[in-house]
């Protein structure tokens, strides 16, 4: 059985939508929810993870075979925390007010799932090149996913969008949804969605499969 | 049999190698940490000054210099020597006269605490600036206190007069029901947002009645800072 | 300022602001280990139990990094302590207590990375807890954490004989549950003051 040459595109394209981390894997839903009540929170939060997933992955992929197998998650740990911390300082010189709106949830980019997922699963075990484009991949859906629920909850929530008013003054603000329920909702919509329409996908090959079967019967 | 048995092929890890690796990445994790600590030190002193400068100029428009301080272990205002974690500072204003002082203050609101930065006048012995610099509140409901008018409208004169003694605030500040303020040190409340209304009523009492006494007692006397020479 | 009393932190965790409902912590292990109420049950225990380790853990450590005025180190110094001393901790369950460790075991590499364990510790460092402030602290956050896992493995063991929308079954029915059970629990708002 021949091996398919995976391109290292295909490796970027499959984190925004076939594996997207928040709606198909279902990792790193903490951040989606926290951090997602506005739509400017929620890039500069993605953009933060992306920069953690890419130089994790690119650091634990060049280092993969200087770290011995019983020192791994140690060593991934170590790493990933190291560049969340830089992430954390460079925030903070970027803007205090920004860090402020993120709070503590920058800091706790090192317990999200995805990335130390992604390292041990990806680029430990692969040239340093297709790591970051998995990284890249992974991180681009991640803040995809993270910008469509905070537009849903700000948009309804405040009004706003990117902080400017979009409707006029006789628009009742949906408050719940910038509350912590209003991420639950919110989130809930997406998945629904994505479920239908990968339920939809799942129905077209399954007959286009039982068509191809007739026409060979 | 001739087949190698992977198992035994794989080589065991030596103590040295991993001593290696995880001192390696432990020097390379530090000095990356260390240069961006050290690269960004700068830019972040200096936001956290402009974000505070700013915040200042909001409550306190005539100020031109600040100099924080803080009380010393007998109560009397002395120079901060190490930054605080509520800060109060006294504003200059162009010709080097006392305009007024800057006080922060924090306490338990609706969802989270409440941070806010306010400003005291000596001339009219009253909190004539306010300014809410962090809250968890609810959007719409809450943080009404940041923005609504007549709640702001508080704010122009809030009277913190001292009693004779000079060791307490004569009448503590106090959050009434919306539209029962009859006297000049209640704050207005607002309904619907009423226990952050009282979070701020309770914040300005306990800030004041810490730091009026010994503002109104040394302030008058402390050395303003010298002009730095440009 | 006047310090808040040992029951209104406690309130404050478990209720008011709590880890799950209001902070979005623990919400891999919420929905994941939610469908039974018998795994919520001990996952909960095994969450405490972490979080009062992880709650003295910090503690120390801020106070070494206080001391040697490295703020910089705290993500790693915490993360790094916060799960050797979980798997060290573990490691003695196994050998001294084998029944519990059956009970709670598994759960524990499921939460020592987790976003509750490490919230937990940064949150205490931020609010300036002393010691007991921030054990009373890391057991209403348990206590919360329990709570809203408890009601939220009861609901879904009756929606799962419920008649479903296949796209809706799974994660986003149990989001929907969480979002009510967060609105439900913002009625707590103001308690303990």
């Amino acid at each position: 059985m021949a091996l398919k040459q995976v391109s290292s595109t295909d490796e970027f394209i499959k984190g925004l939508w076939r594996d997207n981390p928040v709606f198909i894997q279902v990792l790193g839903m903490c951040p989606a929810l926290a951090v997602s009540n506005t739509a400017i929170n929620a890039l500069a939060m993605g953009a933060a993870t992306t920069f953690v997933l890419v130089m994790a992955g690119l650091s634990v992929s060049l280092l993969r075979n200087f770290i011995p197998r019983e020192a791994r998650i140690v060593s991934y740990i170590c790493i990933i925390a190291t560049f969340v911390t830089c992430v954390d300082y460079a925030i903070m010189a970027i803007s205090i007010e920004l860090h402020r709106a993120l709070g503590a949830f920058i800091a706790l980019i090192v317990v999200n799932c995805l990335i130390l997922g992604r390292a041990e699963a990806f680029a430990s075990k692969n040239n340093p090149g297709r790591a970051v484009m998995d990284g890249l991949g992974m991180g681009v859906g991640f803040t995809g996913a993270l910008f469509l629920i905070g537009v849903v909850r700000e948009v309804l929530g405040s009004g706003t969008l990117f902080g400017v008013d979009l409707f006029a003054d006789g628009f009742q603000t949906w408050t719940v949804m910038v509350l912590p329920s209003g991420g639950f909702f919110a989130m809930a919509i997406w998945l629904l969605l994505v479920n239908w329409i990968r339920q939809r996908q799942a129905d077209a090959e399954k007959q286009a499969g039982e068509r191809a079967r007739e026409a060979a019967s | 049999m001739n087949v190698p048995d992977p198992l035994l092929q794989q080589k065991k890890t030596t103590a040295w190698e991993m001593y290696r690796s995880i001192v390696g990445i432990g020097a390379f994790c530090a000095l990356l940490i260390v240069s961006v600590y050290q690269g960004t030190a700068g830019r972040i002193a200096d936001n956290k000054a402009r974000f505070l400068a700013s915040a200042i100029a909001q409550v306190l428009p005539a100020v031109q210099s600040t100099v924080e301080v803080s009380l010393d272990a007998n109560g009397k205002l002395v120079a901060a020597t190490e930054p605080a974690n509520l800060p109060a500072f006294l504003g200059y204003g162009e010709d080097g006269e006392l305009v007024g002082a800057v006080i922060t203050a924090q306490a338990m609101g609706y969802a989270d605490n409440i941070t806010v930065l306010y400003s005291y006048s000596f001339d009219l012995e009253a909190i004539v600036g306010f300014k809410v610099l962090e809250s968890k509140e609810t959007p719409g409901l809450g943080d009404k206190v940041e923005i609504e008018p007549h709640f702001l409208a508080n704010f122009e004169a809030l009277d913190a007069r001292l009693n004779d003694g000079g060791t307490a605030l004569v009448n503590a500040i106090v959050t009434v029901k919306q539209g029962a303020k009859t006297e000049p040190w209640q704050l207005d409340g607002i309904t619907g947002a009423t226990i952050t209304s009282d979070a701020i009523g309770v914040i300005l009492n306990q800030g004041s009645s810490y730091w009026v006494p010994a503002l109104e007692r040394d302030a008058r006397d402390f050395q303003p800072p010298q002009p730095s020479e440009e | 300022m006047k310090d808040p009393g040992y029951w209104s932190i406690f309130l404050n965790a478990a209720l008011v602001n709590n880890f799950v409902l209001a902070y979005f912590l623990g919400i891999c292990p919420f929905f994941g280990v939610s469908a039974r109420l018998e795994t919520a049950v001990r996952m909960s225990g095994a969450v405490a139990f972490v979080m009062l380790v992880a709650s003295m853990c910090a503690f120390g450590i801020n106070l070494v990094l206080e001391a040697i005025n490295a703020p910089y180190l705290r993500i790693i110094s915490y993360i790094l302590v916060i799960s050797s001393t979980v798997q060290l901790v573990e490691m003695l369950m196994r050998k001294l207590s084998p029944p519990t460790f059956r009970a709670l075991g598994i759960f524990l590499p499921l939460i020592t990375t987790n976003c509750a364990i490490f919230g937990l510790a940064l949150f205490q460092t931020n609010k300036g807890y002393g010691f007991a402030q921030a054990i009373v602290y890391a057991l209403g956050a348990a206590a919360g954490f329990a709570l809203a896992l408890v009601l939220m493995a009861g609901v879904r063991e009756k929606l799962d004989l419920a008649d479903v929308p296949d796209i809706f079954k799974g994660t986003a029915a149990a989001l929907v549950v969480a979002g009510i059970l967060s609105m439900g629990f913002m009625g707590f708002a103001g308690l303990g003051r």
